[in-house]
């Protein structure tokens, strides 16, 4: 590991000043996945601009929803009794994530901007791998690539996103407010997660000194339902092979009036099916006919040899999400 | 004396007071770090340490061109190459530079420094695409490469059903919680390591031969091992280099493995690619057994995996072939890992015998019980014990299989379908010779010491048990001193043979103080001693009580010492050990990832020393079983020739919910071939039969066969 300065901000402003005046600078909070990535030599920033003082941990919430402060933990947020009673989906994503320890540690806002679990990324060496050395390629496509995506890939990287939360945040049309020395903006998940077209190293819409300050969750339509559905092997501390969140509306007759579906493990960030949302409004809450509007999206979804199978997985799981969150399951 | 006692290690460990190789503090300590070849093959074309040296804290930067010359270490098993003697790279991972700094954070910044260019060889990893396999040599105690008894040809033509299939296992890695790690040390001529091994006196052999050191200038110590599994066993190429440094540079010198070169730095357990004949008559009768095993080892040493046999001892069947083959590829050389052997050799063994009885349509425990071997049927040597019988009769009774409907898909609750599967567990009994001293001091203090190691077992705790047992006094009053070659020599803590070794070895050195006792005492060596705090009870005709104060002083001795020894003669008989092993899994109906919902399992393993201890191995080694049948995989990338995960994250072990109710039994058992104690090995047998159970469990929930671990969601889709 390499030497690094190591600031620690007052506040807001003065860490945005510390990362400008720093072009090596990376700003850290909970340091649950930034510590491992500068051990394993993934990351050598020249400095490391401590951000837990700057007051930015509040969960607030009104009529129109709720704001997390971009360091509240995660075991903060899903401790919280206000969003335990109004996004129930985001409090099931977030204590499916990682282990109690971590979460105790992870903030909301590091967890968006955590990176991929690929295991060419990951390597205690460096390997070809776009996303941690541009240009040299990607092992992934004609190597191990069980987990990787199926929507939105290209042949520079097959890389998904880990986090659970920004799953089901994606669902509930959550945005990031974000603040640099230039002022403030909001920003989709859609857009602060890039897909990788032929840059994956530049994994977000943030720019240098640009920092997440809260994420918007907006109330969930009233009367919806919602689920989080995790698939994975191991039975906790493990990423999503794949995953789904589903916000729903359900009209009297049991048809859907209205519904959001994220999927995790399948891209480089959430993957909202739009077109099964579509196809799903007016659709009778059973298997078949929820199948058959989930498949639409799939239309689009491209697999390698290896993760084939995921393509199946991932309609089943949407399937599952969409009839649990209806209470049909 | 023996029985349920608590681990008394446990508060050290748990409190972190216990000492680990790597926790050694040394006025003048300084930290050595590896450099790894990127490539499987290749030959070392240019060498540059020079912006390494430059790093600040740097005492000295060791390749193949600086490194002091070694010779070919002798007398235990040694897993690697020599390292840093050549400009060859024989597999990604092997050591070729070393880094020595005052501190490890500038250690392993030097080791980013170091540029080696590589001139690539062509290298397979990939077992399978291997043309050219050989006949192993194995160790004498694993048997031969090949056996056969009786005809197979006649016994498939008898036959009504003839299973053929073939079966796969997967490339694993131990992923002890404490990585490999020795602190070596150099003062006036005599090197001292602490190591984190599993076999103090093997690491003394390899050392001391490989520097051309005498013996008594070598010594090796490992108070605690944090773990092992089989991948502290051998003797691997981190061991040398720290000691072949230590002595060139003076002084102590940690070297500690990071967990991605605990990938490479010793050995995993080898994939392998079995092929089964099973073949029966209608009312279930095996005739024919023929067992073909095909697993990777090294290109420049042997290892072979001897999955085929379990399937020599298992079942009575006139005809049984074995054979074993190897494949060599660019990687380190594989080594034992829990279970070795019938670890991943049962997993094909009984699927192949549930899939025959699902054939047959005859229950899966009652084809085994028609097939129950009531002598060794490859040697024809009775067993030395074995309650098989009763291990069957009891888990069943447990788990309730009586009321296991036949049908697959059968058991269903809500989006589950819930199987029941059962295997049989076998497992060959190691033993080593063993060496123990017992001394009583004149406060009553009994100190056994015994050269062994303790890796989690248990040791601490028993061994005083064994020796209280002997002297009638409570197993407080014994400590245990281990993990120096300065003690009487034993053999690994390996093969679960350390309680049966070792344990033989303390009684009779236990049995020789009382001996001694009753003489200095009484003047007759057979009079009976009993000993409570600082009073010895002597029983001679009648009863005489010393004090032992007293007594040492009338004898002008502070102490009164005695060593005995085992060695493992009887060899007419046929050891090992037994258990029958019972899983229910839960699989959804739409996304089949596989639970395991409970696991019951009994075992025939001669006597058992401590019930807590031995409960402990039993369901450490279920755990371990859950996650050779459900997660654990190392993926090869054969165009890198490089295992994709070397991380914790990456290779995927079991945790605590994936683990549920575990109900583990012992037949109540005194096996008086197998040692001096009664005793037979347990460890490694309780993660036997667990893949093979949870496989034919699966299959029953799902009706989908899967011959391959670990099982994956996309077997089952």
């Amino acid at each position: 590991m390499r030497d690094f300065d190591y600031v620690r901000a007052t506040g807001s402003d003065h860490a945005i000043e510390a990362l400008a005046a720093r072009p090596g600078a990376r700003p850290v909070a909970g340091g649950t996945d930034l510590l491992t990535l500068l051990k394993d030599g993934i990351e050598a920033p020249e400095a490391l601009v401590d951000i837990t003082g700057t007051g930015l941990g509040a969960v607030e919430h009104g009529p129109d929803g709720l704001t997390l402060g971009a360091l509240a933990t995660l075991s903060r947020v899903a401790a919280d009794p206000a969003v335990r009673a109004s996004h129930p989906l985001l409090v099931q994503a977030v204590e499916s994530a990682a282990s109690p320890q971590l979460r105790n540690m992870a903030t909301i806002g590091g967890n968006l901007l955590q990176r991929t679990r690929c295991p060419y990324f990951r390597a205690e060496t460096a390997l070809p791998c776009n996303r941690r050395t541009p240009g040299s390629g990607c092992s992934a496509v004609d190597g191990e690539h069980r987990a990787a995506a199926i929507f939105g890939w290209t042949g520079h990287c097959v890389a998904t996103h880990p986090s659970d939360p920004a799953v089901a945040l994606s669902a509930a049309d959550a945005r990031v407010r974000v603040r640099s020395a230039g002022g403030e903006r909001t920003l989709a998940l859609d857009e602060l997660l890039r897909l990788p077209g032929d840059t994956p190293d530049r994994e977000t819409a943030l720019d240098h000194a640009e920092l997440i300050t809260a994420v918007e969750v907006p109330a969930l339509p009233a009367g919806s339902r919602s689920c989080y559905l995790k698939v994975r092997e191991r039975a906790s501390y493990e990423f999503a092979l794949v995953s789904c969140a589903v916000v729903l509306g359900v009209d009297g007759r049991k048809r859907i009036s209205q519904a959001r579906i994220a999927l995790g493990g399948v891209a480089a960030r959430p993957w909202r099916l739009v077109e099964a949302e579509r196809a799903l409004v007016g659709v009778e809450l059973t298997a078949v006919p929820v199948r058959a509007a989930v498949e639409r999206s799939f239309a689009a979804a491209e697999a390698l040899p290896g993760n084939a199978f995921k393509v199946e997985v991932g309609i089943r799981t949407a399937v599952r999400a969409v009839l649990t969150a209806g209470g049909a399951r | 004396m023996t029985g349920a006692r608590p681990r008394v290690d446990g508060p050290a460990k748990v409190t972190g007071a216990a000492r680990y190789a790597a926790e050694w503090r040394a006025a003048d300590l300084r930290h050595a770090a590896l450099v790894t070849s990127p490539v499987p093959a290749a030959t070392i074309t240019a060498v540059d340490t020079s912006a390494a040296e430059r790093v600040p804290g740097v005492v000295a930067v060791f390749t193949h061109h600086n490194a002091p010359r070694l010779r070919p270490p002798v007398g235990a098993p040694y897993g690697g190459r020599l390292p840093l003697q050549d400009n060859r790279v024989h597999y990604e991972g092997e050591p070729v530079a070393v880094v020595v700094a005052e501190r490890l954070e500038q250690a392993r910044e030097a080791v980013g420094l170091v540029r080696l260019d590589y001139a690539p060889l062509s290298a397979e990893t990939d077992f399978r695409a291997v043309a050219d396999t050989a006949v192993p040599t194995p160790p004498a105690r694993w048997g031969p490469a090949d056996t056969t008894v009786g005809d197979l040809a006649a016994g498939i033509a008898e036959a009504d059903v003839v299973l053929r299939a073939e079966y796969s296992t997967a490339a694993r890695h131990h992923s002890p919680i404490e990585t490999s790690a020795t602190q070596a040390e150099w003062r006036d001529g005599v090197l001292t390591l602490r190591d984190a091994t599993q076999g103090v006196f093997n690491v003394h052999a390899v050392v001391s031969s490989a520097l051309d050191l005498p013996a008594d200038r070598v010594r090796v110590l490992a108070e605690y091992t944090g773990g092992g599994f089989g991948s502290k066993g051998y003797v691997w190429p981190h061991q040398v280099i720290a000691a072949m440094l230590a002595r060139e540079l003076g002084g102590a010198l940690r070297l500690v493995l990071t967990r991605a070169q605990s990938f490479t730095s010793h050995g995993y357990q080898p994939p392998t690619r079995q092929r089964l004949v099973l073949a029966a008559t209608a009312e279930g009768r095996f005739t024919a057994i023929r067992h073909d095993s095909l697993s990777p080892t090294s290109t420049y040493g042997e290892y072979v995996e001897m999955t085929a046999n379990g399937s020599r001892v298992a079942y009575a069947c006139p005809a049984i072939t074995t054979t074993h083959r190897v494949a060599p590829v660019a990687t380190v050389l594989p080594t034992p890992m829990r279970a070795p052997h019938e670890g991943p050799g049962m997993f094909a063994l009984e699927v192949a015998v549930d899939e025959v009885a699902c054939e047959l349509g005859i229950d899966p425990l009652e084809l085994r019980l028609r097939n129950h071997a009531e002598v060794d049927p490859t040697s024809g040597k009775p067993f030395s014990t074995k309650g098989l019988l009763a291990c069957y009769a009891e888990g069943a009774r447990r788990f309730g299989w009586a009321d296991r409907p036949r049908a697959t898909g059968s058991l269903r609750e809500g989006d589950q379908l819930i199987g029941w599967g059962m295997a049989t567990a076998v497992m060959a009994t190691m033993r080593f010779p063993a060496a123990a001293r017992a001394r009583l001091h004149a406060d009553g203090r009994v100190v056994v010491e015994a050269g062994c190691q303790e890796i989690g077992t248990g040791t601490y705790t028993i061994m005083p048990q064994l020796a209280a047992e002997v002297l009638g006094c409570p197993p407080e009053q014994v400590v245990l001193r281990l993990g120096d070659t300065a003690l009487p020599r034993t053999g690994m803590t390996a093969g679960s043979s350390t309680t049966l070794s070792v344990g033989s070895a303390v009684t009779a050195a236990a049995e020789a103080l009382a001996a001694r006792l009753a003489l200095l005492a009484t003047g007759d060596p057979t009079a009976a001693v009993r000993l409570d705090g600082i009073e010895l009870t002597v029983k001679n005709g009648a009863v005489e009580v010393f004090r032992l104060d007293e007594l040492f002083a009338r004898l002008g001795v502070d102490s009164v010492a005695a060593g005995g020894s085992w060695e493992p003669r009887e060899n007419q008989r046929s050891m090992h050990t037994f258990g029958a092993v019972f899983a229910e899994v839960a699989v959804d109906v739409d996304l089949p990832v596989p639970r395991v919902r409970r696991l019951v399992a009994v075992y025939s393993a001669g006597r058992i020393v401590n019930p807590l201890t031995a409960r402990g191995q039993m369901t450490g080694g279920l755990v371990w079983g859950i996650g050779q049948a459900l997660l654990e995989k190392s993926t090869t990338d054969h165009r890198l020739g490089r295992f994709v995960d070397k991380n914790l994250a990456g290779y995927r072990l079991p945790v605590n919910a994936d683990v549920p109710d575990l109900d583990v039994a012992f037949v109540e058992e005194y096996d008086p071939h197998a040692s001096g104690i009664g005793a037979r090995g347990i460890g490694e047998l309780g993660s036997v039969g667990v893949a093979p159970a949870i496989a034919n469990a699966v299959h029953h929930a799902t009706g989908k066969r899967v011959r391959s671990l670990p099982i994956a969601l996309e077997d089952l889709l």
